[in-house]
């Protein structure tokens, strides 16, 4: 088993390798990268993985707090919640999601608020591998991308062989972008490893569509285990790191969001390669959202101020956006009937 | 590119009076010296005309505190507190009002008197509010030294206050403070809020003026007790002038903190801690992490990291609500961190600050760093009192706690270290009041704090603190 995953591993490089999509045999380009031994095996990999500097919790924490107190106020407030609206994934991901569900969520998506057509749409809609065929029917023509969950999401108790076939039927449904979830249970058991190749895996099969890589950090639950599994996931090609599946508590926290910024923008420092960030799951209100923004602002800095390379993982915190965006213009609240619920 | 709007706080809600009297015996009476101008440092705006004490003046109000000490003195600790968290509690509703005057009069961004100075005023009112009626418990007696004569400084005008009065009206002493000149306004507040409580007249006093003014308190015959927070160079002149007397005396001096980054630190942590170490408050800060030491195994990371978040710092208004660095306090102190600056410059040390636009009013100086400096330059020796911080690099654990120790001051050092074995045998080498492990310039009340060699003597906060306002 272990000798297996050696011998997997090492035909592994990062950087700016290309998978090409052929089912489950993953063929790298030899493209040398500064990392391109990092993933040799699974002692190389634990061995870079906790060469990273720590994190100390307590400082942290205290630095997302201090951000938290910035006051964007007027102009920057009005610019900052189109900027959050653009960058939303509008999500539904429920057992209870039904066509007529997507295709009302996919409306607003394109047009969020009807009564003001200079509301920008979002970024993405987010939902389940077999309802991505619906919203791709639904937002036919229009530039709102459809991200769909993959690997056996939320938990990742799956093989291979079945997070594969999932991520291949969304793509082929018409997926623009991949949410997968990573293995827990193998990274907590320090198989990282064997995390590495399943994301390798997945971006292979993924093709075109971009990969966002879900760490659920409230189940990883140190600051380091982040940082950490931040690299891991951007190492084995990671599109984009995603905080949570938002279906464990905490989220997408300020801290968390800080911690895996710092690791894109290490990231692109050590390899050249730029990785985009997605909190996902407890964003609920604008200042929330801006708080974000914030975050983005002062430590990836703003060449992630972009739809392209920030999203927001959420689905309530649209209509709050909505909200203060029509109190900056008209100077009034109007109440939350004026605004759809979808 | 995300631009911060301004986002100032209103000053309307402090009422700032043309002029200000003396606070002595419960009410505000005319000083006799010759009045002076307090200034908004950011702006150079006059804010009002302050009283300046003669010694007749400090004469009348070590009198009012000597006839208030008999009743203060014999009220039960219990009584005592009433008044102590009736103070608390007010400093917390009218904490908006104190910030905004205290950022106006000082210079410091609101951000930080908002977010720390006042809640530890509060704070330290309700810490020392507790002890109170329970002095028999500390071990040191109940029995206070009588009246206390308090010169603080300008850096935290209101924190200093509190850092004074609170432990000293605990012990059941009554004070004479005299806050510094260029930042008398919160402290004269404070008097109101004296008022307001409704504290026998006489307990607190605060008396304003320069030099002359504190010499003449520090001097006085009738007071027990001295305490004072300020310059090495000031508090040896006050050692001097109670030598021989009965005086009990408390020194709060200068510092030339190392922070002491190791390979093995949080380097983004660490980052925060090196800015906050001597960026908060303009690094008018006694304790501030004025010399960084750095294991050179890391030197070019943290530096790039270093200069990457310096590059964020938002330097301007201190009223709005975004800024990180202020005005420094006065014209004279921008001249002395100018000098030294260039000083460095002139040893050889390599001088960098980031793309910073300052106000064109007002005094302002942009964050700096120093690199390739050696124990032996001045930046690396004398307390420059600003936002300069002067980097120097290390070897081995033994070589770090040589430099750090090798210096005249002593007040705090901080060690940034995952590894726990070695933050321990650091804290126990390092000779300093405060220690600080993985972080900066953190304070609390039930914390003592105070020097070795020359950044003074006694403690203040914490148990300690009781000592130095009880007849031992």
């Amino acid at each position: 088993m272990q000798e297996g995953a050696v011998t997997a591993g090492a035909r592994h490089s990062i950087g700016l390798e290309t998978f090409a999509p052929v089912g489950d045999a993953v063929e790298v380009s030899t493209v040398t990268s500064p990392l391109a031994e990092v993933a040799a095996s699974n002692a190389t990999l634990r061995a870079f993985l906790h060469g990273l500097p720590g994190v100390d919790q307590v400082g942290a924490d205290a630095r997302a707090a201090m951000l938290g107190t910035r006051s964007i106020k007027t102009t920057a407030k009005a610019s900052a919640i189109d900027l959050a609206i653009s960058m939303v994934d509008l999500t539904t991901l429920e057992g209870a999601d039904t066509p007529g569900k997507v295709r009302a969520m996919c409306a607003k998506a394109i047009r969020p608020d009807p009564s003001d057509l200079s509301v920008p749409h979002v970024a993405a809609v987010c939902v389940y591998p077999d309802l991505v065929a619906e919203a791709k029917a639904a937002l036919k023509g229009s530039p709102v991308k459809i991200a769909s969950v993959a690997t056996a999401f939320p938990s990742g108790r799956s093989s291979l062989e079945v997070k594969v076939a999932d991520t291949a039927l969304a793509v082929a449904a018409g997926a623009d972008e991949i949410d997968m979830v990573i293995d827990r249970g193998a990274f907590l058991a320090g198989d990282y490893i064997k995390v590495f190749e399943e994301i390798a895996a997945i971006k292979a099969a993924s093709g075109e569509a971009h990969l966002k890589v879900i760490l659920e950090t409230g189940e990883l639950v140190t600051y380091d285990n982040v940082r950490r599994a931040s690299w891991l996931a951007m190492l084995a090609g990671g599109d984009f790191i995603k905080t949570s599946t938002g279906k464990v508590q905490p989220a997408a926290t300020p801290p968390v969001t800080l911690i895996m910024l710092e690791a894109v923008r290490d990231f692109l420092d050590a390899t050249g390669r730029k990785v985009g960030v997605k909190p996902a799951g407890g964003i609920r209100t604008t200042k929330d959202a801006i708080k974000m923004l914030v975050l983005v602002n002062e430590t990836a800095g703003d060449g992630w101020l972009s739809p392209d390379w920030f999203r927001l993982g959420a689905s309530s915190v649209l209509n709050d956006l909505l909200m203060q965006r029509q109190k900056l213009t008209t100077g009034r609240y109007a109440g939350p009937d004026y605004f759809t619920l979808d | 590119m995300f631009e911060y709007a301004p986002a100032p706080e209103s000053r309307d809600i402090v009422d700032i009076k043309p002029s200000y009297g003396l606070f002595i015996d419960g009410r505000f009476v005319d000083g006799s010296g010759t009045p002076f101008k307090t200034i908004n440092p950011a702006t150079e705006e006059t804010l009002a005309e302050i009283s300046v004490a003669s010694p007749e003046d400090v004469d009348r109000a070590v009198k009012a505190a000597r006839k208030a000490f008999e009743g203060w003195s014999a009220l039960p600790g219990s009584e005592r507190a009433k008044y102590l968290f009736r103070i608390a509690r007010i400093i917390q509703e009218r904490s908006r009002e104190l910030a905004v005057l205290e950022s106006l009069d000082n210079g410091k961004p609101i951000r930080e008197s908002r977010d720390v100075d006042l809640p530890l005023v509060a704070a330290h009112f309700f810490y020392y509010a507790g002890w109170a009626d329970k002095l028999e418990y500390a071990g040191l007696g109940s029995k206070p030294l009588g009246v206390a004569g308090q010169v603080i400084p300008w850096n935290f005008p209101l924190l200093m206050l509190s850092w004074k009065i609170a432990p000293a009206l605990a012990c059941g002493n009554t004070v004479v403070l005299k806050p510094a000149e260029t930042t008398p306004l919160t402290a004269l507040l404070f008097a109101e809020i004296c008022q307001q409580a409704e504290l026998p007249p006489g307990v607190v006093n605060i008396i304003t003026g320069a030099g002359e003014t504190g010499a003449a308190v520090v001097g006085h015959p009738d007071v027990n007790k001295v305490a004072f927070t300020g310059s090495t160079e000031v508090g040896k002149i006050i050692a001097r002038t109670v030598a021989g007397t009965s005086k009990k005396v408390t020194l709060e001096l200068g510092g030339k903190a190392a922070n002491i980054v190791f390979e093995d630190a949080a380097l983004d942590q660490a980052v925060e801690g090196i800015v906050n170490g001597i960026f908060f408050n303009q690094g008018h800060v006694c304790c501030a992490g004025s010399r960084l030491l750095v294991q050179e195994s890391i030197y070019d990371d943290l530096l790039g990291a270093l200069k990457r978040r310096l590059a964020l710092l938002r330097l301007g208004d201190p009223l709005d609500k975004n800024t990180d660095i202020g005005a420094i306090n006065s014209a004279e102190q921008l001249a002395k961190i100018r000098e030294l600056s260039n000083i460095g410059a002139e040893e050889g040390a390599e001088r960098w600050s980031p793309p910073c636009d300052l106000p064109d009013r007002g005094f302002f100086f942009p964050p700096t760093i120093f690199t390739g400096v050696a124990q032996s330059h001045r930046i690396a020796r004398e307390e420059i009192f600003g936002p300069v911080l002067s980097v120097l690099t290390f070897r081995t654990p033994a070589e770090a706690v040589e430099k750090a120790n090798n210096t005249p001051y002593g007040l705090s050092a901080g060690v940034w270290t995952e590894k726990a074995s070695r933050m321990l045998w650091m804290a126990n080498r390092l000779r300093a009041g405060v220690v600080w492990s993985n972080t900066f310039n953190r304070f609390d009340p039930a914390s003592p704090f105070g020097g070795y060699k020359e950044s003074g003597y006694g403690r203040e906060g914490g148990l300690a603190g009781l000592e130095a306002y009880l007849d031992v």
